[in-house]
This record gives structure tokens, sequence and C-alpha cells, in this order.
């Protein structure tokens, strides 16, 4: 099989699977509201319902884990080239955590001081705390040169985060806490379009900008002495890549709260499915696959035990971090 | 084609190798030699650019570097490092066209000629049969041939390769810098790298530049630099020696009073061997145009020798027979005697009165 062919098979059923997702998202939940009430130009109450059902609660939701879902596949795709570490991801290296735990003391602090909290507000809470994360694994990562090492580094830093993001849980007023709560183990409950559309805004944006990077991205992957030598500008291009990822990780914890592994599992499946690294084609393809697997997890965390839901992380972790043991076997050495 | 004038090259604002100014022609082969940490592989990045330069300048086709774009000068000089580059899932081929970098638009898409200049340079290193094989999965002479190939694939006048033959066997050692030789002689390309074998290098360059305590030493062609003692005092050789003529080293001598006489004939292994069991020897009496004389110069810790074509003086057959009856044992190397070696038979004889004579 040529290359070009293995491309379009695998982009071709990326995109059934994708789409079957979104239709299966839409349609199925705790109320049975099924896609034909869509098309029932009846209006009585319970038509009425059904349709609000899934165009206001299943759409926004759906949408926010096709984009976020994406969102956070390409920027462990993007830290895993930075890194050169094929297990570093947002949610490994801390970078989620820092994210939340800055989002969680802007919360705290707009709703005891009776502020309106807004989209706009969150995210770049979250993108302040993604850099800072980020910064401080970055200074790591000049002291530390060992992957396994690095990844370790990063998981205390995640922990220190959720410590003191707890801390500040724990002696917030009892009315934010319901709130705060459910935010802070990651969910796609609650979204409403407003935020697809702030979320969107902020995402394609980024994710098209990545892509835009692939060129560079493929010499860079040949190591920083040869890009450089081929014409890349590193110090920018570092620079590059560690704003979009960062972004793109804080708005997925701005949004959904921190969603785990999905950012380290994604690419490398879809890599491993489509036998290349090669940039242009792996960025549209994990886009795709981190929003199908995230609609996938979303799917599982409100369906298997509805109505009890659980929250993403829980689902994706149970999915991704199995990837993350495969990865660290295959490799073998440090 | 490339010029320093001044150029100093180090990290931050400690200087590794300064006042650097050298001059290469196009067409041909440069090579730095010196110890490890001497500071070759510094002034091979500054040169390519990959380290800020302390100060100075350097002149590629007469223009300074600085004021070439990136582009540019990506067009102008390619690089193969040492170390190995393991990007995953990319195929030897992938890897070559990636040095059609500088030459492709905003995605990188390989146009046909891109991809014919892929082919060629791949064709050159002698890679087509692997062109399909994930990079990760060859060896490391396979490897280090296709980092060649990518930096053929650049298209560049000039090419600096830090170390290319590290890690290789001997076998990929000849075989890459043959693909380079052919590569000036096809392409006129210039070619600056650093090697640790000396005597491949010795063959290779048109130039050797020598860096030592700092700086440039010495520059010259291969016979300049590889005579008398010089890489001895180059590379500070203590416990052992290079020879300049036939490129070989051997280790440091055992010193001290012989115990075993050698009578020069033919086989330089029984003086390795005696090196190897630690055992001090003397060796005599030999010509100093014989094959062996590097070998023994370096390795017994007495010799007697007699100048070219003269035949053996009496006394020089006198103190060898004086040493000779100071050691345990005579080992002969020697079954014919002609008319220049005759006094070598006289010690022969000497030994079996003494009865210390054994087989080698």
């Amino acid at each position: 099989m040529t290359k070009n062919k293995r491309y379009i098979i695998c982009f071709s059923a990326l995109i059934i699977l994708y789409l079957l997702l979104i239709f299966l998202n839409l349609t199925n939940g705790s109320t049975d509201s099924g896609i034909e009430y869509l098309f029932t130009k009846t209006d009585n109450a319970e038509d009425l319902t059904a349709r609000n059902i899934i165009m206001n609660i299943r759409l926004p939701r759906t949408l926010a884990a096709a984009i976020l879902g994406g969102a956070l596949a390409i920027s462990g795709f993007l830290l895993q080239n930075f890194f050169s570490n094929p297990i570093a991801g947002p949610f490994v290296l801390g970078i989620s955590s820092g994210a939340k735990l800055i989002v969680a003391l802007t919360m705290i602090f707009t709703l005891t001081h009776g502020i309106a909290s807004n989209s706009f507000i969150t995210v770049t809470a979250s993108v302040t705390g993604s850099m800072m994360s980020m910064g401080f694994i970055l200074l790591l990562s000049g002291k530390i040169k060992n992957i396994s090492m690095l990844i370790i580094a990063g998981v205390m830093t995640g922990y220190i985060c959720n410590a003191v993001t707890e801390l500040a849980v724990t002696f917030a007023d009892d009315s934010n806490i319901v709130n705060l709560h459910n935010w802070s183990v990651g969910t796609f409950s609650g979204t409403d379009m407003e935020e697809v559309y702030f979320m969107s805004a902020v995402v394609i944006p980024c994710v098209f900008f990545t892509f835009m990077l692939s060129k560079p991205l493929s010499a860079f992957q040949l190591g920083e002495g040869y890009a450089e030598s081929m014409g890349v500008n590193i110090k920018l291009f570092r620079f590059e890549m560690i704003l979009l990822s960062s972004i793109l990780s804080a708005c997925v914890t701005a949004f959904a709260g921190p969603v785990s592994f999905l950012g380290v599992a994604v690419p490398h499946i879809i890599k491993g499915v489509f036998r290349t690294a090669k940039p242009i084609i792996i960025i549209p393809a994990v886009f795709i696959g981190g929003g199908a697997m995230c609609l996938f997890c979303d799917l599982t965390a409100r369906t298997v035990f509805a109505p009890t839901e659980l929250s993403i992380s829980t689902v994706t972790a149970i999915f991704g971090a199995p990837v993350v043991i495969f990865i660290m076997i295959k490799r073998k050495r440090g | 084609m490339l010029e320093t004038k001044s150029l100093s090259a180090g990290y931050g604002k400690r200087i590794i190798v300064g006042n650097v100014n050298i001059n290469v022609n196009r067409g041909e082969i440069i090579t730095l030699i010196g110890s490890n940490g001497s500071g070759k592989s510094t002034l091979l990045k500054t040169i390519s650019s990959q380290l800020e330069k302390i100060s100075g300048n350097i002149y590629i086709q007469n223009k300074n570097i600085s004021d070439y774009g990136r582009n540019e000068l990506a067009k102008k000089v390619s690089l193969m490092l040492t170390g190995k580059t393991e990007p995953e899932l990319m195929t030897c081929l992938e890897l070559v066209e990636s040095g059609r970098y500088p030459y492709t638009g905003t995605f990188g898409i390989l146009s046909a000629e891109d991809k014919r200049k892929a082919r060629y340079a791949l064709k050159l290193v002698g890679g087509e049969d692997i062109a399909d094989v994930e990079i990760t999965k060859t060896s490391d002479g396979q490897r280090q041939k296709i980092m060649l190939a990518r930096a053929i694939c650049q298209d560049t006048d000039i090419m600096i390769l830090d170390e290319p033959t590290s890690y290789l066997d001997i076998k990929h050692k000849l075989e890459l810098l043959s693909i380079l030789k052919k590569l000036v002689r096809e392409k006129n390309t210039t070619v600056i790298m650093s090697l640790h074998e000396l005597d491949l290098a010795q063959k290779i360059s048109d130039k050797i530049i020598c860096v030592k305590n700092n700086k440039i030493d010495r520059t010259g062609t291969p016979d300049e630099i590889f005579s008398g003692d010089y890489i001895n005092y180059l590379y500070d050789i203590k416990c052992g020696s290079y020879n300049d003529i036939y490129g070989f080293s051997e280790l440091e001598k055992i010193s001290g009073k012989p115990e075993i006489f050698v009578i020069c004939g033919g086989g330089a292994e029984i003086y390795r061997k005696l090196q190897r069991q630690g055992i001090p020897f003397a060796a005599g009496i030999i010509h100093e145009n014989d094959i062996e004389y590097p070998v023994v110069s370096a390795l017994a810790s007495v010799m007697i020798s007699e100048k070219a074509y003269e035949p053996i003086s009496t006394e020089k057959i006198q103190l060898a027979k004086n040493i000779i009856a100071e050691c345990r044992e005579v080992i002969c190397l020697c079954d014919n005697f002609g008319t220049m070696n005759r006094g070598n038979l006289e010690l022969l004889e000497f030994a079996e009165q003494q009865k210390k004579l054994s087989s080698p």
C-alpha cells in the first residue's frame, strides 16, 4: 500500500468515526430523546422538551467535546515534539493542574466578590496558570535531561498544584463548592452555546496556526541543530510551540477542567495508525482524532452509569493511561 | 569560498578557540584534528552558525555571514552532526528529502525536482535499497550515510561535518570518506570536517587544521602536519606513540632493563606480544630503512640500529653482544642472512654459544 493511499483511507475512516460519534452524542443520553424529534413538526410539550435537550444541552456539549478534545491532542503533540519526549502532554507535565489552580483561585475570588465571571476571565486565568507551570517545567527541563524524570517532575508539579487547589476549595464558601467540585474533576456538562463560540474562537485559530508550522516542525523532528541549519528560527519557533500548546491546553482546562492522558494518547495512536509522524498529515488527524476520542469518552461518561455521570478524566484515564504504559514499555530506555 | 577573520568561538564569554584565521577554497577537503575537548566541534558549530560567535567575522564567498538571510545561508552551508538522530516513523528517503527544506514553500511540499535531487543524493551514498526503511531501524553505518545524503540533498557549496565517522566500523568509515571524495570530485563541494582518525585524515584531506591550547596551532597540507613528532605533541601523547608515515599508533613501550633480546628479521607481531606481556626487551640490529624500524623504535626499551644500506659495524655487534650477555633469552626472527646483515648471524651464533636461543 502506498503512503498516500494509506493516508486517504485513514482520513476517511477517521472522519466517518468522528461524524458517527457526533451523531451518537446528540442522540444518546439519560433521557430518551432521539434525533427524530428534531424533524417532528408538532409542538406538543414532549417534542419541545426533547428538541430543547438536543439543541441546548447535547449540541453544545458535543461540540465542546469535539473542539476541546482536538485542542488537547494538538497541545500534546506540540509538547511531545518540543521535549522530544513521547510521553509529554499537558496533563502529565502538570500544565493542566497549574491552569486549574489559577482558574479555581479566580473563580473563588469572583464568586465571593459577586463579580460575574465569564469565559474571557476564565480563559485568561487558565492561560496564566498553564504558562506558569510551563515556565517551571522549562526550568526543570534545563536541569533534567532524562525523559522519565522530567515526567515525574511534571506529575509532582501537578500534585502540588492540585493540593493547593483542594485547599482553596475546602475553605471556599459552601455555595461555591458544588460548582468548583464538578469543574475541578473535569466535565463537559453545563456547556452552553456562548461558551462553544468562545472556545472555537480560541482553538480554531490556534490549530490553524499550528498547521501552518508543519514545515518547521518537520525539520525540528530531526533535532534543533539540523532545524537551524535548514533555516528555522529556533528561538522564535520554540516560543510559538510553547505559546500554542499552553493556550490550547489552557482553553480545555478553562471550560472542562483537567482532562487526563488524552493529550499523550491521541497523537501516539494517530501516528501508529497513519504510520508517519509528518506534521502536515498528523496535525489535522490529531485534531479530528482528539475530538473523536473525547466524544467517545464523554459518551461513555454520560451513558454507562446513567443517570449517574462519571467525570471525563475518569474515562480518559482508563483509555489513555494504558497507552502511556505501552509507550514506556516499547521504548525501554530512560 | 569560506574565510574567517580573527574569529573567536566559545560559549557565552568563555573563548574555547580564539583568533581563528582560515581560508578555505572551493572543492577542498579541510579536516580539523586535535584532542577531545580542544574545541573542534565548537569551531565547527560557530562556522555553521549553530553557535553565536564571540568576536571576529566569517565570510562565505566574500560576503559576511551575518548579511545572509536564514534561508539563503541554508542554501550555502549544510551540516552533518555527531550523535544519533532518531526521528520516529520517518523513512530514509523522507529524511533525505528533508534536506530540501530551504527550497520548498510554506508547507514543505516537494516538487519533482526536489524528489529527483533526493533520489540522486540517496544513490550517491548507495542507500537506494533502504529508501523505504524507517531510519530508527537502520544500523549506525547506514544512518550516517543517510544523514550524509540529507546534507548532500541540501545542495550547498559548503558541507560541515562534525566527526562523521564516529561510531562506525572501518568498512563504513572508508565508505563514508570515499563518498565524500566522490562528492568533491563530482560537485566541487567544499568539505570542512573534524576527524579522530588521523590515518584517514592524512589521506583524505587537502588541508589540515590543528586545534590545541585554545587556538589553531598549525595549518598545512597533510605532509606538513604529519612530520616529525608533531602529532605526539598535538595530542600530548605520553602513554604511547603515533607513527606519522604509516599512520599507526603504539602503546607505551615497556621500559627497564631488557630481559629478552630480539634479533630483528621478519614480523612485527613478536614486539607487540612482548609489549602486551609487559616484558622489556632489546632489539637489533636493525637498519633504519627496515619496514619494522618504526615499530621497533616505538616498542623496544633498547634498540641498536644501523644506517640504511650500510653493513653492520663491529662496534654495533659488540654493543649487541654485551646486551645479549645480560639477557635471559634471545629470539631470532631472521632466517636469511645477506651481506648487509651479516652481523646478525654473528649475534645468532653468539646466542647459541650462550645457550640463550629460543624459538619465537
